[in-house]
């Protein structure tokens, strides 16, 4: 048991990671005000990117993510664009920004498609890895899981302890008092909306570069979908957000591991459980009206127009 | 020209898409005088006020800050100067603590413990007391208005503008805000005050300009006028007034409610506990209260927006809680909500699909199909026996004006021919002429021996029409006085007085017992 | 940053010409991208526009392509026009082949004329139940139905992908994903010789003369279009808002089922895992082109139709991915969204 339970563990945090990165980046474009449904469309331009990026320069991940970050936030300023400066549904606007970031990475990835990067070796922490189970788990891992990590920290201190954070959540509950006061809400909401975009972005380059390092077309595979979920499901909360994407990453990672463990079932009904397990915590968080309400910010979605 | 003119706007003209906000307005404040704004809701006022503050930016027109010319472009550049802003809707965050929405306005280093004992000591100092620490949503309307002004004085203000900053507030309130403001204008400060309350200029304000249309229409003493000499500068001719004859007719109760109790479905709303009511037929009750003392919960289980237990709300007899607002209505009880674009009428639709909001059980469907030709046909009649002025029934209802567009809601549900009718804040936002007529119309409809309910903010406007008064205060409703019984100062104890004593000690401190 | 200013009253004339300006700078911006792509624009165009229509069998392609688009964009446009946002046709779509296709394999061998109209109400019950699943969650439990219709389209691809690997694999098919090539009784007859028109367009024509009147005339068209605008005035008016979460995601499922039928029982002929080709997606961007209005469903379902025409002809001809078709789907989405904000606002003027 134990021999399936540290490769499950470990592969659980990297196949958290991309939901990290791109969950908070849409937990702070969210927190603004602004939801923006195209993650899975800026991870896939950030994979791509990304992808191209390492392929060109023969440094991997280590140019790539840069080039991912660049790319998903290019890609959310077009969102913004519309969404924010022409006061368009945002809704729409994020589904749009899918379907074309869809379409444009396949067509870029066309070039890509027999391509495959070297990946990234973990890096052992010295002593801390040594420690039996927690060692492999948490101190053998990629670098970029430690990044996401430092991302997460830094997100939360900003978001509970400095000026900024409070300007985002104050933006994101009544736009029209911000404005009042004279903040530049349509800046702070771009800002907001950039982060998030090269989050996702980064997010893409991790799953282009270093977590299945080839290009293979849709390869997010619904990941920004869920990563959207995520952030309802963490009622607008960081560290909610880190446990959810571990969750997650359990579960996605269960089916490589299922017939080892001597589960039966068939191996697309173990590919559908993360959807299925989205749409479990949605209606589980979802059902207590209140505390979304409490939690939600309060001009999510809703164009603002002064 | 005066030359020690803390603040003088020359020639400030604004237009909008659909509006000239301002029209050449031109005034003058001297340091340490209360000056009014005095104008009807729409006369330019909130807009002018706005230019002041950066806001909002003019297409024309010069101002002058302690006579040297300056180019306002943005709140904190205003704040920067001295100049601070009490906004009508407060523009504060709900979710964030007393300190956090004052620390946002605050151009200094970041420092909430340093900041929130700052915030104790002036508020202290003037009167107005507040815990830092208290997360907004769970204030007071009053105390909030007191974190908006301790945010101002925070900043050392020289001129202080205040948008109609007692329309929320008790009358022991008001003359609270009163001595704050005499005392921040005998330091010093000047006081620009927005408001179309006249005893209220006329007790506080030394100077005043009065607004019409956009434009100034005039300057006065408000000492040296009369209620009616002010109104006549403001609306232009004689303030109506209404006329109230007896109800002739059987009265009966027709609206009972038994002991209503419920929890609010909003986080930040107030729970109703044990409300009864009984309303008469050819009566008008009026509720008082200061909203977000559970109004918006109490009209919500009334007009059926919100189900309740069935036996704890009748209509001529027969329990109808567990009823929605469709079916109540056609039981004949209609209601009149204080949003009328979003509520009452769908802003993006027009008339005629508006009556149909309603008026869909006055025969206009067939099988499932509408009539639209029966649907106009009620929306024009309801236009113009309602006298009101639009595009036609084919006119979007958000283009209509607030008085209009109210009108257009009261005839369609009068039209219904209803036992009962609930409304809410009946002249919210109405032009003068509108709101006379808007009372004028519920008084002849109770006397014709239908039961009305009404909620309002305006006390003024409760003792005008109402025969018997109520108040609904943290969620409870006191006993039913006659009006002849009862008076704006008692209402107004009952107000304040039943208001959740316990979580706010500053509140009961100083109101008499 | 802000562009824009409300106008006094909404513009009458952007409403309808936005669509129009929306395809104008798709193909503006489209040849900026083939030129950086070193193709000539206007050859591009050509081939991507004009080519697949010089031909009487690329009417009838265009046709095949248009109709399940039209057919799902009418239920989508009921839906949307109540703000209830299924984005998932196109998991309702595969549940429908699923159910039809189920039809056709259980009475493989029957020589009834029932068959069709069998899968087609299978089909019916298929896309309306996957419908219904977040209408239920929506209704029950609060649960967003924008995310859980679109995970519950990855739930049915993986259910198709089982289905097509597991117990409904062709035997004889050498392991390929797929079902038994249905027999000519379970396929809708042919209407055009030479061609792939079959009946099911008749499906689409009474769908959209059905939603038409509906739209037009019907008083439940109108309170969903008050909970969708205004969702307090539609309780104050009395309007079930569960009535309209229910009703808009079964009917948009409803049709997309019954495309999904469409499909595997003309063009495709079986089931496979390339039912569609995202027509549950585009038909979201066809809802809004046509302004949510039955017929100008139908003219923007035929120009999304050419545009994936002319994906198949650029991949062919210019040797350019297909995936260019859902490069010009964004592209036209955004345009529209950008167009569309035009007729409530217009530019803010400098003072």
């Amino acid at each position: 048991m134990i021999d399936h339970l540290i490769p499950i563990l470990a592969g659980t945090l990297a196949a958290a990671t991309p939901l990290i990165f791109a969950g908070l980046g849409e937990l702070v474009a969210e927190r603004s005000g602004v939801i923006n449904l195209g993650v899975e469309g800026m991870m896939l331009i950030g994979a791509i990117a990304g992808f191209a990026f390492a392929a060109e320069t023969g440094y991997g991940a280590v140019t790539g993510l840069p080039a991912g970050a660049l790319a998903g936030a290019a890609a959310a300023m077009i969102f913004a664009f519309f969404a924010l400066s022409l006061s368009a549904n945002q809704a729409a606007c994020g589904l749009a920004l899918t379907i074309f970031g869809i379409g444009l990475s396949a067509f870029i990835g066309q070039h890509y498609v027999s391509y495959s990067l070297p990946g990234l070796q973990p890096i052992s922490i010295p002593l801390l890895s040594d420690i039996p189970l927690l060692g492999p788990v948490l101190f053998r891992q990629d670098w970029v899981v430690y990044l996401s990590l430092i991302a997460f920290a830094l997100v939360t201190w900003t978001l509970a302890k400095t000026r900024l954070g409070l300007l985002l959540k104050a933006v994101g509950e009544s736009p029209e008092a911000a404005h009042a006061i004279g903040y530049p809400v349509l800046g702070i909401r771009y800002g907001a909306v950039a982060f998030g975009g090269a989050m996702a972005g980064i997010a893409g380059a991790y799953l282009s570069t270093v977590y299945t390092p080839l290009w293979v077309q849709n390869m997010s595979a619904g990941r920004g979908w869920i990563a959207v979920a995520l952030v309802v499901f963490a009622t607008w909360k960081p560290t909610r957000l880190l446990l959810g994407a571990y969750l997650f990453g359990a579960v996605t990672i269960l089916q490589f591991h299922a017939q080892g463990l001597g589960i039966d079932v068939p191996v697309q009904f173990l590919a559908a459980l993360p959807y299925v397990a989205t749409i479990v915590v949605l209606v589980v968080i979802s059902r207590d009206r209140k505390l979304l309400q409490l939690n939600l910010p309060a001009s999510l979605g809703k164009p603002f127009l002064p | 020209m005066s030359q020690s003119a803390r603040l003088q706007l020359l020639h400030i003209s604004k237009r909008y898409p659909s509006v000239v906000a301002n029209d050449d307005v031109s005034l003058s404040v001297e340091p340490g005088e209360i000056h009014a704004i005095l104008g009807e809701n729409g006369a330019g006022k909130s807009t002018l006020m706005k230019i002041i503050y950066g806001a909002v930016k003019a297409d024309a027109g010069e101002m002058l800050w302690n006579g040297r010319q300056v180019a306002i472009a943005s709140p904190a550049q205003a704040r920067k100067l001295g100049i601070g802003m009490v906004f009508q809707h407060f523009s504060l965050f709900e979710t964030l603590s007393v300190v956090e929405n004052i620390a946002l306005v605050l151009d200094e280093p970041f420092d909430l413990p340093a900041l929130a004992a700052r915030v104790k000591e002036v508020s202290e100092r003037y009167g107005l007391p507040l815990d830092p620490y208290r997360s907004v949503h769970s204030l007071s309307v009053g105390e909030r208005q007191r974190v908006e002004i301790v945010r101002c004085l925070l900043q050392d203000p020289k001129l202080l503008i205040l948008d109609e900053p007692t329309s929320v507030l008790t009358p022991q309130a008001v003359q609270k805000l009163f001595e704050t403001l005499r005392r921040l204008a005998s330091e010093g400060v000047s006081i620009l005050y927005i408001s179309h309350k006249l005893h209220e200029i006329k007790s506080l304000c030394d100077s005043a300009t009065i607004m019409r249309g956009g434009k100034v229409t005039g300057t006065a003493i408000p000492r040296d006028e009369t209620p009616a000499s002010l109104a006549r500068m403001m609306i232009g001719r004689e303030l109506p007034v209404c006329e109230a004859p007896a109800f002739t007719g059987l009265v009966k109760p027709v609206l009972e409610v038994d002991r209503l109790s419920l929890a609010s479905a909003d986080p930040f709303g107030t729970s109703l506990s044990h409300v009864s009511l009984t309303v008469n037929a050819g009566e008008i009750l009026g509720i008082a209260g200061i909203s977000g003392n559970g109004q918006a919960e109490l009209l919500a289980a009334l007009s059926g927006e919100n189900t309740v237990d069935r036996e704890t709300i009748w209509l001529a007899g027969e329990a109808i809680g567990h009823l929605d607002a469709g079916q109540r209505r056609s039981k004949g009880l209609v209601f009149v909500p204080e949003e009328r674009l979003g509520r009452g009428a769908v802003p993006a639709q027009s008339l005629t699909r508006n009556a149909l909001l309603t008026a869909h059980r006055q025969d206009m469907k067939h099988w499932g199909l509408v009539s639209y030709s029966k649907a106009k046909a009620f929306a024009e009649q309801c236009i113009a026996r309602f006298d009101v002025r639009c595009g036609g029934p084919d006119a979007l209802a958000r283009s209509l004006s607030g008085g209009n567009l109210q009108k257009f809601i009261v005839g369609r549900e009068i039209m219904l021919a209803p036992r009962l009718m609930i409304v809410a804040q009946p002249t919210w936002g109405v032009d003068v002429g509108a709101a006379a007529f808007l009372r004028q119309t519920l008084l002849d409809l109770s006397r014709t021996g239908v039961a009305i309910l009404v909620i309002s903010e305006e006390l003024e406007e409760l003792f005008e029409i109402s025969d018997r008064i109520a108040v609904l205060a943290a969620g409870q409703l006191s006993a039913a006085q006659p009006k002849a019984a009862t008076n704006a100062e008692s209402v107004g104890l009952q107000m304040s007085g039943l208001f959740n004593e316990t979580a706010q000690p500053t509140e009961s401190g100083h109101a008499p017992a | 940053m802000h562009l824009l200013e409300p106008r006094a009253q909404p513009s009458q004339l952007m409403r309808w010409t936005a669509p129009l300006i929306a395809i104008g700078a798709t193909l503006l911006t489209g040849s900026l991208l083939f030129w950086a792509l070193d193709k000539s624009p206007l050859a591009s165009f050509y081939v991507f526009f004009i080519e697949p229509l010089t031909s009487s069998y690329g009417w009838s392609e265009l046709l095949i392509k248009a109709c399940p688009l039209i057919l799902i964009a009418q239920g989508l446009a009921i839906g949307f026009k109540a703000r209830i946002y299924n984005i998932g046709a196109e998991g309702q779509l595969i549940v429908g082949a699923l159910f039809g296709g189920g039809v056709a394999i259980w009475l493989e061998g029957s020589d009834s004329g029932w068959v069709i109209p069998a899968m087609v109400v299978a089909g019916a019950i298929g896309g309306a139940l996957w419908g219904a699943i977040p209408a239920l969650l929506k209704t029950r439990f609060n649960a967003e139905e924008t995310l859980t219709t679109l995970m519950l389209t990855y739930v049915a691809i993986h259910l198709l992908s089982y289905m097509v690997n597991g117990p409904w694999r062709d035997p004889e098919g050498m392991n390929f994903p797929q079902s038994i090539m249905f027999s000519d009784n379970a396929l809708f007859g042919l209407l055009i010789e030479g061609s792939r028109v079959n009946t099911s367009i008749f499906i689409t024509i009474f769908a959209v003369l059905a939603f038409w009147l509906f739209n037009a005339r019907s008083f439940l068209a109108y309170t969903l279009e008050v909970g969708g605008q205004a969702p307090a005035a539609s309780r104050y008016a009395g309007f079930s808002a569960k009535r309209t979460v229910w009703f808009s995601l079964v009917i948009s499922g409803l049709t997309a089922g019954l495309a999904g039928v469409g499909e595997v029982a003309g063009p495709v002929g079986q089931l496979n895992l390339n039912i569609s080709p995202g027509y549950g997606f585009a038909a979201i961007i066809v809802a809004y082109l046509g302004r949510l209005h039955a017929l100008g469903i139908v003219l923007a379902g035929c120009l999304m139709a050419l545009i994936y025409l002319g994906g198949e002809a650029a991949q062919v001809s210019l040797q350019m991915p297909s995936a260019i078709t859902g490069i010009f789907q964004g592209m036209l989405l955004f345009f529209l969204l950008g167009a569309d904000a035009f007729i409530d606002n217009r530019l803010r003027r400098p003072a």
